[in-house]
C-alpha cells in the first residue's frame, strides 16, 4: 500500500490529530490486554463519528487493505491486533452517551464509552448497566460488544448479549446500516444477536443501544475464607443447588491473593488457600433472607470465617479486589498469560488439581481467579519472557489446560473471546462443518476478508499459515499428545 | 544494552546515568486501568499520551528499539506528571520514577530548538533561586501597585509577549513588603511541646504566598510544636525533577538534607504539595550516590504534608467559628504523590460553622503541572476549565488547595470568569478560625 497517498487521504476524512504513521509511535498500539501477543498496524485513524469510521472503512475496501477496530485495547485474546498489518481504527474518542430513556430503560452510548462510565451516569437517578467485565472501569462498551462479555454479574444477569437491544454498524465495505431497535423482541432476523461476539469481524458498531436497569433496592456480598479449593467449590455448589441465585459468586486463590493485597489492600487474609465473594441482591426481604442460608452452607462446608461487608465501602473494597485481581499481577509477575476455559462446576476441584500439578511440571506459578457461578476459570499463568524458554513454556501449559478443560466437558472460552489466541483449538470443540457454516456467515458480511483478518479461524482454513509466537508449535505438541 | 529475542544486541537509547528503572517498566502489565485516569489521554485521546502507553514507548527506547525522537519528546513532556495513573494502578507500577528519568535523558539527549530551551530555563531559574525570586517579587509588586499592571493589561502590549504575556496573567496579588518578610528563626511552642519540626517556606510559597508560611508557623506553634525555620534553606528542586534537570536538583536535595540535617529537627514540615511529594522522594532521586542515599532515605521518613502532622491528633485551642462554604481541591501532588487525601478534609472539618462541600473530581489535575500551564497553555487551559465548572457546581466561596502551582492556576481561572470565590491553603483556614478574623 502507498502508505503517505492513504494516510493523506485519512487525514482528510478525520483531521491531522487523528492519524499516526510513525512506526515509534504504531508500536505503542502492537498489543493490548494479552501481551503475549504483538503485531503492528501501518497506520492508526481515530475517528469521531460513524461518518468518518464509514469513510476511513470505504478507503480500506477500495484499496483493499486489511482493517481491524479497536477499542480501549484492554483485550485478553488478541482479538484486535493487526495480524496482516493495515489499518487499525481506534474507537476510543467515540466515548459518550447519547441518549438515556428512563422510563423505557434504553440508553444509546458511542462504542469507546468506558464501561463503567454509563452506570456513572446512571447511578443518580437509580440506574445501572449490569455487564460489569473485571476491566469494567478501563474497557469499552463496543469491545463488550465484539466480545460479548461477561463479568461477575452472570450468573444472574447473563452477558452481554442479554443487554443489547441495537446497533448501528458499518459494515466492511462502508455501508452503515441499523440492526435491532429498542425494543427486546426484534423484527425479522437477529442480526443484534449475530453480531454481538462476533469479534469484530463482521462490522464496527458506531452506536449500541443498551438496556438499563433499576438498581437493587439492597446488595449483600459476603467473604468466606477456606482452607481448601474443594470447600470452596462444594459451597458453590450447594448454594447454586438450594435454588438461590446470586448476582455473583466468584473465587481467588491464594496467589492471586498475594497479588490483590499488594496491590489494593482488599482485606483478603493472606494465608487463605481460597476466597470466595457471594452476593446477593434484590429486595431487602429477600437479601436479607438469603444471608443466613448462604452461611450455613459456608459452614457445612468448613469455611474458617465468614464476613458480611457491614457497609457500601467494604463492600466496593472486596470487588476492588476481585476486579483488580489481573491488574495486580504485575506485583509478583512480570507478565501473565491467562486462560479462559469453561467447565461444568462439578468439575472444579479435579481442575484445580491438574492446574497444580502442570504448574509444577512447567514450573511455573499459576494464579487462578474464576467466575465460579458459571464455572469460567482464568489461570493466570506467571512467566518473564527475559528467562529464556519461560514464553513457549507458559504457552504450552496453557494449551494443555485447554485441552483438559474441554476434555471434561468445558469450553475454549467463556468470554474473552477466540481471537488470535484461541483460533487453533477451535477444531477441539467443532468440526469442519460446524466451521464451514461459520465461514460462510463471516463471508456474508465480509466477502472480501479484509477486516479483522487472522482471527478465530483455524490454520487449516486460513491457507495454513503458522501462528505468531511459535504457538502453532507449542499447540501441535499438546495436540499431537492425545 | 539489551538483548532482544532474536539474540541481536541493541544500544538502549538512554545512557546509564539513572535511566528509567527496568524493573520498575517490568511491573506494568499493560491492563490499560490507568487509561481513563489520564488527563491528556481523555482531551488528546491517543494511547501514546496515556500512561500505558508513555511507559511503552520508555520501553521501547530502553531496549532501543526507537530513538529519543521529536515524537517521542512530545509524548514526554505532554504528560502532567499528576501521577493520577499511580492510584488507578492495581500493579503499583512507579509511573512518576519512569516518566522523571526519562526526562532526565531526554534533557541531556534531545535538542530543543533555542527558544525553547530559553523559556524553559528563565522559568526554572527564576522559580528555583530564592534570590531572583525575591528580586522578581519586589519588581513585580511595584509593577502591581504603581498602577503599571492596570496599564500594561489595558493596553494590549501583553500580548507582544507571547508566552512571558501568559505567565503574567497567573500572578496572583503579590503580598506588601510587611507580609512578604521572613520568618523569625524559631516560632516557639505554645503550651505543651508536642515536638521540633522543620519548616520549608519553599519559593513561590514564600514570594506569592507568605501569608501560608507564617499561618502555618502560628498554626504548628499553637499545636505545641517549635517550628524551625532554617536561613539557609533554599529551593527543593522540586521544579527541576519535574522538568528532567536531575543533576541540579540533585545539587538543590544534597543541601536542603544538608540544611534540615544541622537543624536538628524531628520532623520537616511542607506545605507545597509538590515540594513534599519530591521531598519525601529523594531517597529515590539520591540512590545511586554514596554519600547521601542513606540520609536522603532517613530525610525522606522524616518530611510530613502540614496537613498530615495536624490531623494525626484532635488541634488544640479554640476554634473561632467561620461561617464559610468551602470546597477542597486535591492537589495531584497530595493525593497521587502522597497519598493525602483525608488529612486535609479532616482539620477543615474540626472549624466550627464551617459548611464542607465536596468537589466532584476534585483530584483531578487543574493544568498548573509544575510549569505545565507556561509550557503548553492551550491544554493547561482545558483542564482548568472543567476545574472551575466543578467549583463553580459546588457554589462555594471559599476553594482550599495544598499546593501554590494549583492556588495560581485555579485563582487565574477564577479571576477570568469574575468569580469572587477566595483561594486559600487549609492552614489559612485554620489561622483564620484560630484569630477570629480573616487574612
Amino acid at each position: 500500500m502507498d502508505k503517505e497517498r492513504i494516510a493523506r487521504e485519512l487525514i482528510g476524512i478525520v483531521g491531522s490529530d487523528g492519524v499516526a504513521t510513525d512506526p515509534g509511535e504504531l508500536r505503542v498500539y502492537e498489543t493490548d490486554g494479552l501481551t503475549i501477543f504483538k503485531a503492528m498496524p501501518d497506520i492508526v485513524v481515530l475517528p469521531r463519528s460513524a461518518e468518518q469510521v464509514a469513510g476511513v472503512v470505504k478507503v480500506c475496501h477500495r484499496e483493499r487493505i486489511p482493517f481491524v477496530a479497536r477499542g480501549a485495547g484492554t483485550g485478553l485474546s488478541g482479538g484486535a491486533l493487526p495480524v496482516d498489518g493495515g489499518i487499525l481504527i481506534g474507537l476510543n474518542r467515540m466515548n459518550r452517551v447519547l441518549d438515556i430513556d428512563y422510563e423505557n430503560q434504553r440508553a444509546v452510548v458511542e462504542p469507546g464509552l468506558v464501561n463503567v462510565w454509563l452506570t456513572n451516569a446512571l447511578a443518580p437517578r437509580g440506574y445501572y448497566y449490569s455487564p460489569d467485565p473485571a476491566s469494567q472501569t478501563a474497557c469499552s462498551i463496543g469491545g463488550n460488544v465484539a466480545e460479548n462479555s461477561g463479568g461477575p454479574r452472570t450468573p444472574k444477569y447473563g452477558v452481554t448479549t442479554n443487554h443489547v437491544l441495537g446497533l448501528e454498524v458499518v459494515l466492511p465495505d462502508g455501508d452503515i446500516v441499523n440492526f435491532g431497535g429498542r425494543t427486546l423482541d426484534p423484527l425479522g432476523y437477529d442480526l443484534t444477536g449475530i453480531f454481538v461476539g462476533s469479534e469484530g469481524t463482521f462490522g464496527i458498531a458506531t452506536k449500541v443501544i443498551v438496556r438499563i436497569m433499576r438498581t437493587p433496592e439492597a446488595v449483600k456480598t459476603l467473604m468466606g475464607v477456606f482452607e481448601t479449593i474443594e470447600d470452596a467449590s462444594n459451597t458453590v455448589s450447594e448454594i447454586v443447588g438450594q435454588g438461590i441465585v446470586p448476582a455473583a459468586i466468584e473465587m481467588m486463590d491464594n496467589n492471586s491473593i498475594q497479588a490483590v493485597e499488594k496491590g489494593v489492600a482488599a482485606g483478603y487474609p493472606l494465608d487463605a488457600v481460597a476466597v470466595l465473594l457471594v452476593e446477593v441482591d434484590g429486595p431487602k426481604e429477600e437479601v436479607e433472607a438469603l444471608v443466613g442460608p448462604i452461611i450455613e452452607v459456608c459452614k457445612a462446608n468448613h469455611v474458617r470465617e465468614v464476613r458480611v461487608a457491614k457497609d457500601e465501602n467494604e463492600r466496593l473494597l472486596l470487588w476492588k479486589g476481585r476486579k483488580a485481581a489481573f491488574a495486580a499481577m504485575g506485583q509478583i509477575s512480570p507478565e501473565y498469560y491467562v486462560q479462559d476455559s469453561v467447565i461444568p462446576r462439578t468439575k472444579l476441584p479435579p481442575v484445580m488439581k491438574l492446574i497444580g500439578e502442570l504448574s509444577q511440571k512447567y514450573g511455573l506459578r499459576v494464579a487462578n481467579v474464576f467466575h465460579a457461578g458459571d464455572g469460567n476459570l482464568h489461570p493466570l499463568i506467571l512467566y518473564n519472557s527475559a528467562n529464556e524458554g519461560e514464553l513457549r513454556k507458559a504457552e504450552e501449559m496453557g494449551a494443555e489446560i485447554v485441552k483438559a478443560c474441554v476434555e471434561m466437558g468445558g469450553s475454549l472460552t467463556g468470554e474473552h473471546g477466540i481471537g488470535l489466541e484461541k483460533r487453533d483449538f477451535m477444531p477441539l470443540m467443532f468440526n469442519d462443518d460446524d466451521l464451514e457454516a461459520m465461514r460462510k456467515i463471516k463471508k456474508v458480511f465480509d466477502p472480501d476478508g479484509l477486516l479483522n483478518p487472522g482471527k478465530i479461524f483455524p490454520a487449516a482454513m486460513r491457507g495454513g499459515e503458522v501462528g505468531p509466537a511459535g504457538q502453532r508449535e507449542a499447540l501441535d505438541k499438546v495436540l499431537r499428545r492425545a | 544494552m539489551a538483548v532482544q529475542p532474536t539474540g541481536k544486541i541493541t544500544a538502549s537509547a538512554f545512557d546509564q546515568i539513572d535511566p528509567p528503572d527496568a524493573e520498575l517498566q517490568l511491573d506494568c502489565v499493560h491492563c490499560g486501568f490507568c487509561l481513563p485516569t489520564c488527563p491528556t489521554y481523555l482531551v488528546l485521546g491517543n494511547e501514546m499520551d496515556s500512561p500505558r502507553g508513555r511507559i511503552y514507548l520508555i520501553r521501547a527506547a530502553s531496549e532501543g528499539k526507537i530513538g529519543i525522537s521529536d515524537n517521542f519528546v512530545r509524548h514526554m513532556n505532554l504528560c502532567l506528571l499528576c501521577r493520577a495513573c499511580e492510584t488507578a494502578c492495581p500493579s503499583g507500577v512507579k509511573f512518576g520514577f519512569l516518566m522523571e528519568s526519562a526526562r532526565g535523558q531526554i534533557e541531556r539527549h534531545y535538542q530543543y530548538s533555542a527558544a525553547d530551551r530559553r523559556f524553559k530555563h528563565l522559568i526554572l531559574r527564576t522559580f528555583t533561586d530564592p534570590r531572583r525570586l525575591r528580586a522578581v517579587t519586589g519588581l513585580l509588586s511595584f509593577y502591581q501597585r504603581s498602577g503599571l499592571q492596570k496599564l500594561v493589561r489595558a493596553s494590549g502590549t501583553l500580548r507582544l509577549f507571547g508566552r512571558l504575556g501568559k505567565m503574567e496573567a497567573l500572578l496572583p496579588a503579590i503580598p506588601d513588603k510587611r507580609r512578604r518578610k521572613d520568618l523569625p528563626e524559631v516560632v516557639p511552642a505554645k503550651g505543651e511541646k508536642r515536638g521540633r519540626v522543620g519548616l520549608l517556606v519553599g519559593c513561590v510559597q514564600r514570594f506569592f504566598f507568605a501569608d501560608v508560611n507564617s499561618a502555618t508557623a502560628r498554626v504548628l506553634s499553637e499545636n505545641g510544636y517549635d517550628v524551625v525555620v532554617p536561613r539557609d534553606q533554599g529551593c527543593c528542586g522540586s521544579l527541576l525533577v519535574h522538568e528532567g534537570e536531575r543533576e541540579q536538583a540533585k545539587a538543590l536535595a544534597r543541601r536542603t538534607i544538608d540544611v534540615f540535617e544541622r537543624a536538628h529537627v524531628d520532623l520537616v514540615v511542607v506545605n507545597a504539595a509538590g515540594c513534599g511529594s519530591v521531598m519525601k522522594e529523594y531517597w529515590e532521586l539520591l540512590h545511586t550516590e554514596p554519600a547521601y542515599a542513606q540520609r536522603a532515605e532517613t530525610f525522606s521518613k522524616k518530611v510530613r504534608d502540614v496537613s498530615q502532622l495536624l490531623a494525626q491528633a484532635p488541634l488544640n485551642g479554640r476554634l473561632r467559628a467561620l461561617k464559610r462554604v468551602v470546597t477542597y481541591h486535591d492537589a495531584c501532588h497530595l493525593a497521587h504523590g502522597q497519598k493525602v487525601r483525608q488529612e486535609p478534609r479532616t482539620i477543615l472539618k474540626a472549624i466550627p460553622g464551617l459548611q464542607f462541600v465536596e468537589l466532584r473530581e476534585s483530584d483531578d489535575c487543574c493544568g498548573s503541572a509544575g510549569i505545565y500551564n507556561l509550557l503548553y497553555p492551550e491544554l493547561a487551559r482545558q483542564f482548568l476549565d472543567r476545574k472551575i465548572e466543578r467549583i463553580k457546581e459546588t457554589g462555594a466561596e471559599v476553594v482550599v488547595s495544598g499546593n501554590p502551582g494549583c492556588s495560581l492556576q485555579i485563582e487565574k481561572g477564577l479571576k477570568e470568569r469574575g468569580l469572587n470565590v477566595r483561594v486559600v491553603h487549609p492552614v489559612e483556614l485554620l489561622d483564620w478560625s484560630y484569630h477570629g478574623t480573616e487574612g
